[in-house]
């Protein structure tokens, strides 16, 4: 099952927070962060990236479902 | 593209004694390019005012707040302050804010509403009790950040009057000789390393045992990065929540209409709190300069590689091009995304703990005191990076 990723550019404060989680499945670059893909195999640090996030920007969805940031 | 040869303006443009913003940012927004300016010390920087380039620099990673070091830094004192984490570039600075990250969470953070909601209610009883006129900062503004902060970090609330001083010099803009900063900053290390020794020795369930865990378990950060995490978490958790309390109350009094609006309708106060922190300007004036790392355009000026650039975020919060009727403080303003916390990689860590408190600080208060009024003079913080209040009689 994979995971979808998105990150709000509007609510994005770019702090990095989530690039220096998971390097490999976030990078900063401009005025906002990005995902480097939409979909993504099952991550604990996703979540984690979304959890952690300031502007709480990072939507995580399994399927339908948003997962995180978790509640 | 402009690269004005003209004479640097004399910087801060703000007044210390009040929270209004300088019509020379004004000025400044509505003038093509940047601004040349000059602080008391150091070399001349590019003054940004305008929002869409204020974001532009503070997120853009070819401008670095490492480089400062290198350099005669723009700033208001002649002593060089270490800025810790804040004068960091990643992926230094990554490595130390993931290490914190995680306990300034909004999910963390929301679990302390309650203490924090207790806490207010408790500080009203006795303010109420000592009857007015009261002193709202020493009764009010302060305990509640620095009990929040203090149990967070696992600092004795006790200690407040010691680390109090400390703090005041830490942000103070005063002419404190270089070596008078340093002597306060190494006595506000020592107090620091000795609060972790105790902590090494019997941990506790707090930020500074998690902190010490990482050093002394997963060899991530430095003793002094450590020693000194721990003494930006202090300073930073209180002083500025501490003063924008005051600041935001002096606002609302100030807009009779907004705050009758925000008494009926207690559920705008979290885009209340948006909108007085966009609104209010809480620094005399820019500082944490960034340095270009390469010649970069920012909005028509060529910044050079190895210039540093200064952002004024309160001036940027107040630019019409982002913002509708800006100068008008409006609690109900919608989509309201200022610059008051910065933007990137420095953007405040404490933020959600700073909304919170700030939410349940201003909310508990104008609740209990429907006829909340000024009684007396205000005295302003003077010399210092940030503005506010040091006295501040209220009456009920």
């Amino acid at each position: 099952m994979t995971w979808q990723v998105e990150i709000d550019p509007q609510q994005c404060m770019a702090s990095g927070s989530c690039a220096a989680i998971a390097p490999d499945l976030f990078a900063v670059g401009g005025a906002h962060a990005r995902p480097l893909n939409d979909r993504i195999e099952e991550d604990e640090r996703a979540l984690d990236a979304a959890d952690v996030c300031p502007a709480m920007a990072i939507t995580v969805r399994d399927g339908e479902r948003v997962i995180g940031p978790r509640p | 593209m402009t690269t004005a040869d003209t004479a640097p303006l004399s910087y801060p443009f703000n007044i210390p004694e009040s929270l209004e913003l300088s019509e020379e940012y004004e000025q400044a927004r509505n003038l093509p390019g940047l601004l040349k300016v000059r602080m008391a010390y150091g070399e001349p920087a590019w003054l940004v005012t305008r929002y869409a380039e204020a974001r532009f620099v503070l997120g853009d990673q070819r401008f670095s707040r490492a480089e400062g070091a290198l350099h005669d830094e723009p700033r208001q004192s002649e002593g060089r302050r270490d800025s810790g984490i804040l004068g960091m570039d990643p992926p230094d600075h990554t490595r130390l804010r993931a290490l914190v990250a995680k306990a300034f969470t909004v999910r963390q953070v929301e679990r302390l509403r309650p203490q924090v909601k207790q806490l207010t209610q408790e500080l009203l009883d006795e303010l109420e009790a000592a009857g007015p006129p009261a002193d709202l900062v020493d009764r009010y503004a302060l305990p509640i950040p620095v009990a929040v902060i203090c149990r967070l970090l696992g600092v004795p609330t006790e200690d407040r009057p010691r680390f109090r001083v400390w703090s005041d010099a830490a942000l103070s803009t005063s002419s404190l000789t270089a070596a008078e900063f340093d002597a306060n900053l190494e006595e506000l290390r020592a107090y620091m390393s000795q609060l972790i020794e105790e902590h090494r020795r019997a941990p506790q369930d707090d930020l500074m045992t998690a902190l010490i865990d990482a050093r002394d378990v997963g060899d991530r950060l430095s003793e002094l990065e450590l020693v000194d995490l721990c003494v930006g978490i202090l300073v930073a958790g209180h002083e500025t929540t501490a003063t924008q309390i005051p600041n935001f109350v002096l606002a609302l009094l100030d807009h009779p209409g907004q705050l009758a609006l925000l008494r009926e309708r207690p559920e705008l106060i979290g885009s209340a709190v948006e909108e007085l922190l966009r609104f209010v300007p809480l620094g005399s004036g820019a500082g944490q300069p960034r340095y270009a790392t390469e010649d970069i355009d920012v909005g028509g000026t060529l910044v050079r590689a190895g210039t540093p650039v200064l952002v004024a975020v309160g001036a940027a919060n107040r630019d019409a091009l982002r913002f509708d009727s800006p100068g008008t403080l409006d609690i109900s303003r919608a989509g309201n995304q200022h610059l008051g916390f910065g933007h990137g990689v420095h953007h405040c860590l404490g933020a959600p703990l700073a909304r919170l408190e700030l939410q349940e600080a201003l909310g508990a208060l104008i609740t209990r005191f429907p006829t909340l009024r000024l009684a007396g003079d205000v005295e302003w913080k003077s010399q210092m990076l940030v503005r506010g209040p040091r006295v501040m009689p209220v009456g009920w």
